[in-house]
């Protein structure tokens, strides 16, 4: 693993995350010291171990192609912080 | 005061027309006027709709309508990360603004068809991450025997809640202790099924291959009785488990009147939980705990989990990854808050900064990073790997115990804001209860003793087979038949 230093800026920016300066600092030195202590996992060896994903690894659950009944639109909208004519409102996307 | 009774007296008395549920509901308001101000239980609640549901379930009993209807006029309030129809969803957080759920989880269907009056919600920290119900928008929740003390968490409303008798029963979920942790320390009994034995449907996904919905309740026969209502398989959920739903309740009452034998049955102590950090008079407490369920014919056997030690450092590489995949879906976009910007990218980010609080964004953080290209494999792929250890030890170890005695946290309640500065100490007050989600098995907490002054609840954690929570609730009710622990109340 790599020395705990984050760019926390970049991470953030991944995570769709606005965060304050201040916010960055504090975050920095506190996942810095979690990193620390994750390292911890290097001790062992895992090479011939195969990882889990899921404890009770139920595969490929699927159900037959039929149309079901499903959460109404209006409902499906009722949340929506802006909506118009069945649809989301969203900011312009494409110039 | 009918809001102290279990739901086995209280389902009785109804049956036998002693009391309505309007009048029991009305006590469980009473209560919570009374003392909610001061431990801050229930994010709200609809005082008005639950007396309506009232009136409905004692229509029911008039009619004789309780048989199949195990809860039929029962309080029961739900922590705020499941969708109940018609009712707020806030997960404890800024960012789901006013949302409404459209639908109820298959929980809450479960509890209704079972005669429930669902109401309320529980206060938790900000989308169940945390151990101490400080990170919650709307406020701290205190612990009711003690309240400048944290009542655990994250679903330390639920516990606080069932503990101070502001509801009969109520659910809550388990990520890495989440149930068991705050039950310990409110002295309530606390529940986490088998990964897959409940439909996680309705339940707002924190990390989805560790999550399960839980009951708590005032004692170990209750547990069986919720549980027996809310598991089951569930086509909603791909995850749960078409494994037939055993009768929980009547294993616990067994052939004798005395309730089932633990007699032979063998329990593992794992030398690995007698750990520094663990408080001298919670350690007392589970040694005289393993003393008496020996004395109830208990066989106990040292066991090993070698790799407990390293359940904390890939749990939380593992619970953030998939958090922060999960909560990508507020955005701002189709439900709850949002932030204006002058583009999408910027209305998230400004959306999400705002609406998140400080542990969710230092989780989603974490979780962005360590699912990043270049640290996959180092952290994400390696944790899943020792997952696979930790899940082996426990596997094992069932080989040659029935279930495993433990500790359910290392310390009774500690102070408000003693740990909120430092993430990672809060973190270790759950090593206890981390692995046993990770393996994917069931795990219960139930009341052992109190710390002496002040005078704070310690939990006994019991952890058993994937599916084997028969086993755990008849250990489980042979102690709780043996001591009185339970039968203690809080102060207030």
């Amino acid at each position: 693993m790599a020395s705990a230093e984050i760019d926390i800026k970049y991470v953030a920016h991944l995570a769709r995350l606005q965060i304050t300066p201040d916010e960055e600092k504090k975050l920095g030195a506190q996942l810095g010291n979690i990193l620390g202590y994750i390292e911890k996992l290097n001790e062992l060896d895992v090479s011939h171990v195969e990882p889990t994903a899921h404890a009770v690894p139920m595969v490929n659950v699927t159900r037959p192609d039929e149309i079901r009944p499903s959460l109404p639109h209006d409902d499906a909208l009722r949340n929506a912080p802006a909506q118009a004519n069945g649809l989301f409102i969203v900011p312009k996307i494409v110039e | 005061m009918l809001n102290q009774l279990t739901i086995s007296e209280l389902t009785a008395k109804l049956a036998r027309r002693e009391v309505s549920s309007r009048e029991v509901m009305q006590s469980c308001l009473d209560r919570i006027a009374s003392v909610d101000g001061k431990i801050h239980a229930f994010i709200s609640h609809d005082a008005a709709d639950a007396l309506q549901q009232a009136d409905a379930a004692d229509q029911l009993l008039a009619q004789g309508g309780g048989a199949n209807r195990p809860l039929l006029g029962v309080p029961v309030a739900v922590k705020d990360v499941l969708a109940v129809k018609n009712q707020p969803l806030n997960c404890g957080s800024k960012i789901l603004g006013r949302f409404v759920s459209p639908y109820d989880a298959t929980v809450v269907e479960k509890l209704k068809a079972a005669g429930a009056i669902v109401f309320g919600r529980l206060n938790m920290d900000e989308f169940a991450m945390g151990s101490s119900t400080e990170n919650s928008a709307f406020g701290v929740t205190r612990n009711p025997w003690d309240t400048t003390r944290i009542p655990g968490g994250s679903s330390g409303g639920s516990a606080a809640a069932v503990a101070v008798d502001e509801v009969i029963a109520a659910l809550g979920s388990d990520t890495g202790g989440s149930i068991r942790q705050p039950a310990a320390l409110c002295g309530c009994v606390g529940l986490k099924p088998t990964y897959g034995r409940v439909s996680r449907c309705g339940l707002v996904a924190f990390a989805s291959s560790l999550d399960q919905i839980g009951p708590f309740t005032k004692d170990v026969r209750d547990a069986a009785t919720m549980l027996g209502v809310i598991a089951g398989h569930d086509s909603r959920d791909s995850t749960s488990v078409p494994q037939p739903v055993p009768d929980y309740a009547a294993a616990l009452t067994g052939s004798s009147p005395d309730g089932p034998t633990i007699k032979g049955l063998k329990l593992g102590l794992p030398k690995e939980y007698m750990i520094g950090g663990l408080d001298p008079e919670v350690k007392a407490a589970v040694d005289a705990a393993v003393k008496q369920l020996q004395s109830l014919g208990v066989e106990i056997v040292e066991i090993s989990l070698p790799h407990t030690d390293y359940a904390a450092a890939t749990y939380y590489i593992i619970a953030p990854a998939e958090a922060s995949a999960n909560l990508a879906r507020f955005d701002g976009i189709r439900y709850g808050a949002r932030v204006d910007g002058a583009d999408p990218i910027e209305l998230y980010c400004r959306t999400r900064g705002i609406g998140f609080g400080a542990e969710v964004k230092r989780r989603i953080i974490l979780g962005t990073y360590v699912l990043s290209s270049g640290y996959y494999d180092a952290y994400y792929l390696r944790a899943q790997k020792v997952r696979t250890l930790i899940r082996n030890d426990f596997l094992k170890a069932f080989e040659t115990v029935d279930a495993i005695v433990t500790p359910t946290s290392p310390t009774a309640a500690f102070k408000i804001g003693e740990k909120s500065d430092d993430p990672l100490q809060m973190y270790l007050c759950d090593v206890f209860t981390l692995a046993c989600n990770l393996a994917g098995i069931c795990g219960i907490s139930l009341p052992c003793g109190f710390t002496k002054s002040p005078k704070l609840p310690i939990g006994l954690q019991l952890l058993g087979k994937p599916f084997g929570e028969e086993t755990l609730l008849k250990a489980a009710y042979a102690y709780e038949r043996a001591t009185n622990w339970h039968q203690e109340r809080p102060p207030l």
